[in-house]
């Protein structure tokens, strides 16, 4: 059974290295000022695509990502690790959008794309920590979910049965496909690049970054149309720029706030014996604990 | 019309915590508002939940009654709450942040087209005035959560789409009882004028409720390990001196991360927020969504070798020292002492 996967894969801010220019006045994220990653949960998700592709191996794998045009960073990084293609979306009108704003981009990409088995996303990214994007592209596309899959137990008869990892314990469950699952974090971890595949697509651009570039390798790409990665902008999804990027959201940013909490008074004690006896000894008085 | 929905999430006829919570919250909303606080239950054999939410101030509770809503799939859920809405138009509808409410609220906003914020720590109502279009919005939900790994907060709005949807995790809130006397009414609805067959297109094979034998939130003494614990086996010397004191181990994110201990030890905003009346924080930075997550609690001791490190702003006592060093003092000192 071959499969037509595409893969929801975000590039985000490494927010584990914040520094202080992260945020812009308009409590948008300011992207440039920190070390952009592959999202780890998207990676995740994109094992669980190739664990499909090693069992039926006639299945594609498509990554769909959409940011600025750096983002083809990840587009390549998952060409590396055995992904068939990937396209990026981007285009000034996108960008400030809400999860709501972003699912309709991306089910619009989708819609462009045209017949899929199975969606893969990462159950949510580390800069935003939603999980919302998923659901809400199943939504717009309506077709059934499977949220916060640990283990795709079997494919068979256009089946899929997952294991699914809840806060209070697991679910079996089974769906039909077309089908969109979001992964976790306690699935596997992906596989790491493969040096063919990096030999192979180290040169795959998109037409912004060929334009920026050496024309060294440009003869390479009449030969090998595989190093073209698309770029898709609204009118190629055919989207409606009313409801595409800060404009088409409906939750907007109000304020942004760098958390100070209040200082207590606090009393510093010496790892002595005297001072943790007596401590204890409060502590037991004051009935905080025992 | 117009008033404050919750969700209420059920698991074998119990109305869970979480919910109770968010009614507590929206109860005091919907006063702010002078609106109705009105209560969704989705589910099978719902005949006890009345008594157990409206003693919270609920004036409107819909049931809808029906053997394959549960155990809980997307689909159902989301037809019955979107064709609710679209009847009810509420102007705020809040759910829990579980994997209930965060597979769920997304699908229904999406289809509602209306804005949703996960994981809010703060709803509170106020104003807002959109300069450039010489507008002012009256009365909006401020949804304010952490971003960018706690570093900073956010007040999100939705000044036009309706309702205001948030999802709120368990323990943020507090839980109260308004009036074990409420009275509310009660409307049972037709499943079957909700949703339809191909609703039901994930079977649920089999369900595994494990009733997690680990109590963060009850605990009233909390022993949590940071990063600085540096290993697996350093964890066990909190083990023992949660063991003498009567108390449960927790964990910042950074030692869950570092594979030192369990998920479900987690404390702070992207974890379990607490209020122990103890809590002794054991080689812990203190990195804000962490402090965020425990600040709250009646008496906080801080032990680490770092004199500048954030939590220590918070402690009521800083113990310098090694953890190593330092937990079998206590341990020894509370036992020389405790009888």
């Amino acid at each position: 059974m071959d499969l037509k996967i595409i893969v929801l894969a975000k590039q985000v801010p490494d927010t584990r290295n914040v520094g202080k220019d992260a945020m812009k006045a308009d409590g948008t994220v300011n992207r440039a000022a920190l070390p952009a990653i592959f999202n780890p949960e998207d990676l995740n998700a994109l094992e669980q695509a190739l664990r499909i592709k090693d069992q039926h191996p006639g299945s594609s794998i498509i990554l769909l990502t959409m940011g600025p045009g750096r983002a083809a960073e990840i587009i390549r990084e998952g060409l590396f690790r055995g992904a068939d293609g990937g396209y990026l979306l981007t285009d000034r009108a996108f960008a400030g959008a809400d999860t709501l704003a972003t699912s309709y981009a991306l089910s619009m990409a989708i819609k462009k794309m045209g017949h899929f088995d199975l969606i893969i996303a990462g159950r949510q990214a580390i800069d935003g920590d939603t999980a919302q994007v998923g659901p809400q592209v199943a939504e717009k596309l309506g077709i059934a979910q499977i949220t916060y899959v640990e283990e795709i137990i079997s494919i068979a008869d256009n089946k899929i049965r997952a294991k699914r990892r809840l806060e209070k314990g697991i679910e079996i469950v089974e769906g039909s496909m077309p089908l969109l699952l979001t992964i976790n974090a306690s699935a596997p971890e992906c596989r790491p690049r493969n040096a063919k595949l990096v030999m192979k697509y180290k040169h795959a651009r998109t037409v912004t970054e060929k334009q920026n570039e050496d024309t060294d390798y440009l003869s390479l790409y009449s030969s090998r149309p595989y190093l073209d990665l698309p770029e898709w902008s609204v009118i190629d999804v055919k989207a409606d720029v009313a409801i595409c990027g800060l404009s088409g959201s409906p939750t907007k940013v109000k304020k942004i706030e760098n958390v100070v909490f209040q200082a207590k008074e606090s009393k510093t004690l010496s790892n002595s014996d005297s001072d943790i006896e007596e401590l204890m000894i409060e502590l037991i008085t004051n009935h905080t604990i025992g | 019309m117009n008033n404050l929905f919750v969700y209420l999430e059920i698991e074998n006829g119990k109305v869970e915590e979480v919910s109770l919570e968010l009614l507590t919250k929206g109860r005091s909303l919907a006063n702010t508002l002078k609106c109705k606080l009105e209560a969704v239950a989705l589910g099978f054999k719902l005949e006890n939940i009345a008594p157990q939410v409206l003693p919270y101030g609920v004036d409107t509770l819909h049931i809808f009654d029906e053997q394959a809503l549960f155990p809980y799939t997307s689909l159902p859920h989301t037809a019955i709450l979107v064709k609710l809405f679209e009847a009810q138009k509420p102007q705020i509808a809040l759910m829990g942040a579980t994997s209930i409410g965060r597979d769920l609220g997304p699908r229904v906003s999406s289809a509602l087209g209306s804005g949703l914020t996960a994981d809010c720590t703060s709803l509170e109502i106020g104003d807002h005035e959109e300069k450039k279009a010489n507008k002012t919005y009256k009365n909006l939900l401020y949804q304010i959560r952490p971003a960018f790994g706690g570093n900073i907060v956010a007040t999100i709005i939705n000044p036009d789409c309706r309702p205001q949807m948030a999802t709120v995790r368990e323990g943020v809130m507090k839980k109260e009882i308004l009036d074990n006397d409420y009275k509310g009414e009660i409307i049972n609805y037709k499943v079957s004028e909700y949703v339809c067959a191909t609703d039901f297109v994930i079977k649920i094979i089999e369900r595994h409720v494990e009733k997690s034998k680990i109590n963060i939130k009850g605990a009233s003494i909390l022993v949590a390990g940071g990063y600085g614990i540096g290993s697996k086996e350093n964890f066990k010397l909190l083990h023992d001196l949660a063991n003498t004191l009567g108390a449960e181990v927790g964990a910042s994110r950074a030692a869950v991360d570092a594979g030192y201990t369990e998920h479900e030890r987690q404390i702070g905003q992207t974890g379990i927020t607490v209020r122990p009346k103890l809590y002794i924080a054991c080689g812990i930075s203190g990195q804000i969504q962490h402090i965020a997550g425990m600040q709250e609690s009646s008496m906080i001791i801080a032990i680490n070798n770092d004199a500048s490190a954030p939590i220590n702003s918070v402690a009521d006592y800083v113990i310098n020292g090694d953890v190593a060093t330092v937990i079998p003092k206590m341990i020894k000192y509370y036992k020389k002492n405790s009888k």
